[in-house]
């Protein structure tokens, strides 16, 4: 059963088709990554999958862990703000749109705890400490501002902050962009390690063929607003089909 | 009363559009209702609010009580004091049990108030988020979903920093178990009175246009952490003047080589129980 699955989308910004007709699925546990120009409408699929943007036509259905199926867009505003604070994660490619930057790092990661409820300020700074370890942050730096951090150690805290109430599905707009070769590298390493442990399913928009190699299980390119070819993400990498995917494929540098 | 005045000062149309407002918020308790504040003849955060709001719910048999920082005796309490003793007629008292209508910045009074008594807060900032988040468009959904771990967040990071909770007045409350509010900037030790009071309590923000409002026997609740819960703080010593241990005293600096004096803050209630025979250690008998 899939997790999310959207049919038909269509969105224009005036006369520019954003997104022509698009069909996405997502099952429990598979990363899917987005690839394409910039341009071709990755970010705009994503904001509309997550609920953020209204769709001219078409639907997106999640299911629920009860197996309900909903439509986001039809859904109540106070649902979607549940699930987005709870079921779901967004991982922003500038982590100071996420992050709270005058608040701790520990006050960060636990503020969506609190948002779900919690009320034992112990459990949550241990939770907290905890998940700042997990992604490779140093304990003692819990009650440092975001400001302190290097621009690696903002996209781990934003992770830490988006994993730490278990979410079903991440959405991540280029998580690694905007950051160096070595710390992309380990940040990749972490994610991947990650969302395997977790069994977290996620919808990866990313312009660099490596990153989506790297964690992605499905693969799907898109071009001006359609998606031109889908598969596993070997298969499309290794024996791409679509003459745009051929082009980009064989576009990146062979190290 | 002068002449030339309508009772109240306010026009009848005027108290209409803040009675409505007050019912209003009384029926969602917590609750920010937005009302036309008027132009008033004094200055914004001198409490515009709360005397639009007395204005409107005090009839010519009502008796009044005005305080500011818990004194009877103060420019702000004197002043609104004269200006309904002028503009309306109706007897002003400045004990806290012969009042029907109290008027009130920064205190709730020592003694318990009763169901046929009305407390009328002057708040400068309604918003209970507003340091916390600049969009009053964000914090009005935040308050229509219910959405308050942001608070909460200010709470984590005043443990985190602090060892406790640091807010020593305006501290937030959780009214009917629904909206948070700000209980105007009274000191965290009288938050506990607002719980279940018998009395009703009317909130007016002049500058900000907003009426809010706690019915009789609501419960309100300041936020806290289950392992680092809500406390009162005061100053340990008891009422230099009267004794008294259970009131919120401020403390008066007499002299330039450290000396100091802690009094109760509620004027009345100190003046009540020194007539009663307590003397405090810097007090007269």
């Amino acid at each position: 059963m899939t997790l999310l699955s959207a049919r038909g989308l269509s969105l224009r910004f005036g006369a520019i088709p954003a997104l022509v007709d698009v069909d996405v699925d997502l099952w429990q546990g598979e990363v899917l990554a987005i690839v394409g120009e910039s341009g071709s409408g990755k970010t705009t699929l994503l904001n509309v999958l997550s609920g953020r943007v209204t769709p001219d036509a078409g639907h997106v259905f999640y299911r629920d862990p009860h197996g309900l199926e909903h439509d986001v867009h039809a859904m109540p505003s106070p649902a979607l703000r549940t699930l987005h604070r709870s079921d779901w994660g967004f991982v922003h490619q500038d982590p100071r749109q996420n992050l709270r930057m005058n608040v701790s790092a520990g006050g960060n990661v636990g503020e969506r705890l609190m948002a779900r409820g919690a009320r034992h300020y112990g459990n949550i700074r241990a939770e907290a400490i905890d998940w700042l370890t997990q992604v490779e942050i140093d304990a003692s730096r819990v009650d440092d501002l975001p400001r302190t951090f290097s621009g690696g150690m903002l996209q781990r805290l934003q992770i830490a902050r988006t994993l730490v109430t278990h979410p079903r599905l991440v959405f991540m707009d280029e998580p690694t962009g905007g950051l160096d070769v070595s710390v992309q590298a380990r940040l990749l390493d972490l994610i991947r390690t990650l969302v395997a442990r977790l069994g977290i399913a996620a919808v990866l928009v990313t312009h660099d063929i490596a990153v989506a190699r790297l964690l992605a299980h499905r693969i799907a390119v898109m071009q001006r607003g359609r998606i031109v070819e889908t598969g596993l993400t070997d298969q499309v990498l290794d024996d791409p089909q679509h003459a745009y995917t051929q082009l980009l494929v064989s576009s990146v540098l062979q190290a | 009363m002068t002449e030339g005045y309508n009772f109240a000062y306010l026009d009848e149309q005027t108290k209409r559009m803040i009675r409505r407002a007050l019912l209003k918020a009384v029926a969602i308790p917590g609750h920010q209702v937005p009302f036309g504040s008027r132009e008033m003849p004094l200055p914004y955060g001198w409490g515009t609010g709360g005397i639009q709001v007395t204005a409107s719910v005090l009839g010519p048999d009502d008796v009044l009580k005005v305080i500011d920082q818990g004194a009877d005796d103060t420019t702000n309490a004197v002043s609104i004091r004269r200006f309904f003793a002028k503009t309306a007629g109706v007897a002003t008292t400045t004990h806290t049990a012969e009042a029907t209508v109290i008027q009130t910045r920064h205190r709730i009074p020592e003694k318990a108030l009763r169901d046929d008594q009305i407390i009328v807060y002057q708040v400068p900032q309604p918003e209970p988020l507003f340091r916390l988040e600049s969009s009053r468009v964000e914090t009005r959904r935040m308050h229509g979903l219910a959405d308050y771990g942001l608070m909460h967040v200010k709470l984590y990071e005043d443990v985190a920093r602090f060892g406790q909770i640091s807010i020593a007045y305006d501290y937030p409350v959780m009214v009917n178990g629904r909206y948070l509010m700000s209980p105007s900037p009274i000191p965290a030790f009288d938050n506990p009175k607002m719980d279940r009071m018998p009395a009703l309590q009317l909130f007016g923000a002049g500058r900000e246009k907003r009426i809010y409002a706690i019915p009789p026997w609501t419960d309100v609740r300041s936020l806290d952490f289950d392992d680092h819960p809500f406390r009162a703080i005061n100053a340990l010593e008891p009422c230099g003047l009267c004794g008294a241990t259970d009131a919120y005293l401020d403390e008066v600096v007499t002299d330039d080589k450290g000396g100091r004096l802690f009094v109760c803050s509620d004027t009345d209630h100190c003046a009540e129980r020194r007539d009663a025979g307590h003397v405090g250690k810097d007090g007269v008998p």
